[in-house]
């Protein structure tokens, strides 16, 4: 990434367009949001990608590598999705600032991918007026050929080519059509189209003022008129929206999907986790019979996979949530969700523009609030961040889906559609986006009043989602969870199954109660016992403060050294023996609304530059799970009598 | 339909007058600068054409149909958004 001295300049006078010198290179990909930029992304790289972070900004970018046939090497990186070079968000600010080598400590992009949506050409060649007028070697991908053959358009690709004054692909990045002369322009191989007394030279052709949008789209109309055939609207997409907005269906279709995916993430990921439980214990008891008796043996069988396996389990579950959550992004459906969520969201203050990074809060709070920087007010953009915590991410799913099981029998309640543990589930959802919107309006109505930008939003067509993708996703998650797994997760169960032996007398590790984390556990017990809780919750609730999730794996661990090797019982039932099913309740509703995550707090910390917002978020949060756990405690109680 | 206006454009109907199904031809945009901008790229340009296709469950937000594409925007935006047709 470091050598850029190929400048365009060199590259004027050449034959071919690409990639001249054999030095490592890198090519920026370009396009508005929906043009199909990661998959394009996912289809050249496949899994040799990363996530980074470009130095003193927050915004993150994707990183991969092409191995293009001719044995060149490329870095290819995923800008984020924008509509012009005006640096109206921090996201153009920064695709602007790469594009022309302004980015202080990232050298400037050999040559740029620019990828466009060929059904929407006449919008979309407005981004390719400024992309095209920094002057880098630049090949335009028309994406979503497939769909334009489909509804009868038409692309002369050699016109447009000709016109634009650099080589033009028509492609389909979903189904992998197209793609040899990507590898081409990589390869450098790929011929320029445009001889020197071109009709068209492209910096005389473009509009004089490339942020004035008419004159733009003038441009496009005359560069692409005769070229392009626009093509017939989507008649799928119209008679799905006839369906999907439907003032009765629309909702109905909304609650049964949501319905529907929780059923499926109880019901239909038991099979697995049950697969998974047995394996981890089948390899705990090997271990004990294979290794000799030692404490590094005991450290092995009750820390590591006591804590790390109790949160292995859940790995199929969390797929499944994402495995969902990517065929309605995907398929289109979202952006029609977040149109029936909208007179929800204008009650409580909120915009358009903080449903999506909300949605994604369901996944994690930390992708969620850098999310938010596309919110222009700022106000609305703090107000985001600090509601965003509140929606129910993938590491409550995992505490969630062990109190549930543990403490309510599974009992239908819409019949085979719905039982009572999916109805629990989707309860605490509620919960969690309740507590959201009430604290929305709340702040919306006091210290972070401002007039709301108003809610646009474009409706993709429907599309089927590609298995490709949707295992691309999966295996980006089970990545990051394995991740936490074997770091944060480990760490956590080895120390605490050291303090838990500690202190030694005679040589012999003390009973757990008496053990340093015993001692810890039993110091905040009066805090927490009008909660429900006891010390042992309580060793939990202080090693969760790193990472919710954390608390299933402190309590595996806890339990691994009680059972002394004997027979595992399974969390769920050591944990009935600990808790009452008001503390049950209680612990669920504390884990709806605690910040209990290290990652959000620094996240929140650097997005609002200062330590005063996640201080007061903290607070709150922590002060609302407390005050509620402690009435459900007292209801449940006293309603079970 | 502002009648203390006093220029003549106070009597256009706008985006919200179209029943569904209906299209008009876009006049102005009578927004602050960065919606306006933003809406233009989305095609909503003066010149455009402008159909009305559907509204979202319980009225707003509205999709509108413009350039092959559908946007929705709610009823208060779509009210500062003129036709070139008197009421």
């Amino acid at each position: 990434m470091s050598d850029c001295h190929a400048g365009p300049a060199a590259l004027a006078s050449t034959s071919v367009t690409g990639i001249t010198s054999s030095a490592h290179k890198t090519i920026a990909l370009v396009g508005p949001p929906n043009a199909g930029k990661t998959t394009l992304f996912n289809r050249l790289t496949g899994l040799r990608q990363k996530v980074a972070n470009y130095p003193g900004v927050t915004v993150e970018y994707h990183a991969g590598r092409i191995h293009s046939p001719g044995g060149r090497v490329v870095d290819l990186i995923d800008l984020p999705g924008i509509y012009s070079l005006d640096p109206r968000s921090e996201d153009e600010r920064v695709t602007r600032d790469l594009l022309r080598g302004e980015m202080a400590g990232v050298p400037r992009p050999d040559a740029v991918l620019l990828i466009l949506d060929v059904t929407s050409l006449s919008r979309h060649l407005v981004v390719a007026a400024p992309v095209l007028a920094l002057g880098l070697p630049t090949l335009v991908v028309l994406n979503m050929a497939d769909d334009l053959r489909g509804r009868g358009g038409e692309l002369k690709t050699e016109d447009l080519s000709q016109r634009l004054g650099v080589p033009v692909v028509l492609a389909s990045a979903a189904k992998g059509e197209g793609l040899e002369p990507i590898f081409e322009f990589v390869d450098g191989t790929l011929a320029v189209p445009r001889p020197p007394e071109s009709p068209f030279p492209i910096l005389q052709t473009l509009p004089p003022v490339l942020n004035d949008v008419p004159q733009c789209r003038a441009w496009a109309a005359r560069v692409s008129q005769g070229a392009w055939k626009a093509p017939q609207p989507s008649l799928w997409s119209r008679r799905l929206d006839a369906l999907f907005l439907h003032p009765l269906a629309g909702p109905l279709v909304f609650a049964l999907t949501l319905v529907a995916v929780f059923q499926a993430i109880f019901t239909g990921a038991a099979p697995l986790m049950d697969g998974v439980e047995g394996i981890i214990a089948g390899f705990g008891k090997w271990v004990a019979a294979t290794l000799p008796q030692s404490a590094w043996r005991n450290l092995l069988t009750e820390g590591i996979i006591g804590g790390v396996g109790s949160v292995l389990v859940f790995l199929p579950q969390i797929l499944l949530l994402f495995l969902f959550i990517g065929i309605l992004e995907d398929s289109g459906y979202l952006a029609r969700a977040a149109l029936i969520a909208d007179r929800t969201m204008v009650r409580f203050g909120l915009q358009g523009k903080s449903f999506i990074p909300l949605l994604s809060a369901y996944a994690c709070a930390v992708p969620a609030i850098m999310a938010t920087r596309t919110i222009e007010d700022k106000r609305d953009r703090i107000a985001t961040i600090l509601i965003a915590p509140f929606m129910t991410c993938s590491a409550r799913l995992q505490v969630y889906a062990l109190v549930i099981a543990a403490f309510i029998p599974e009992r239908p309640v819409l019949g085979p559609l719905l039982g009572t543990r999916a109805a629990a589930m989707i309860g605490l959802y509620v919960l969690g986006f309740v507590a959201a919107l009430l604290t929305a309006r709340v702040l919306k109505s006091s210290i972070l009043r401002s007039d709301g930008t108003p809610f646009l939003i474009e409706l993709p067509s429907y599309r089927w989602p590609t298995l490709r993708s949707l295992g691309l996703r999966l295996y980006d998650r089970a990545l990051v969870f394995l991740k936490r797994a074997g770091t944060i997760i480990l760490a956590v169960s080895v120390g605490l199954w050291i303090i838990a032996h500690l202190p030694l007398t005679d040589g012999k590790p003390p009973q757990i109660r008496d053990s340093v984390a015993g001692a810890i556990g039993r110091t905040v017990e009066p805090l927490i016992q009008p909660l429900g809780f006891n010390w042992k919750i309580g060793i939990g609730l202080i090693t969760s403060l790193a990472a919710r999730e954390v608390i299933v794996g402190t309590l595996g661990t806890i339990y691994g050294i009680e059972s002394e090797g004997e027979d595992t019982q399974g969390l769920g039932k050591a944990l009935q023996k600990d808790l009452t099913p008001g503390g049950a309740v209680a612990l669920l509703v504390f884990f709806a609304f605690a910040m209990q995550c290290m990652s959000t707090v620094a996240v929140v910390k650097r997005e609002t530059g200062g330590w005063k917002w996640p201080a007061v978020q903290f607070g709150y949060m922590t002060g609302l799970a407390y005050v509620c756990a402690f009435a459900a405690n007292r209801i449940v109680t006293a309603w079970l009598g | 339909m502002q009648l203390s206006s006093n220029s003549g454009l106070a009597h256009r109907a706008t985006l919200l007058d179209l029943a569904p199904g209906e299209e008009a031809t876009l006049l102005e945009l009578d927004l602050p600068d960065e919606v306006a901008h933003r809406l233009m790229i989305l095609g909503f340009v003066p010149g455009s054409t402008v159909a009305y296709a559907r509204s979202a469950p319980g009225g707003d937000p509205r999709v509108y149909r413009v350039d092959g594409a559908d946007v929705a925007l709610r009823g208060e935006t779509a009210r500062q958004i003129r036709l070139n047709r008197q009421m």
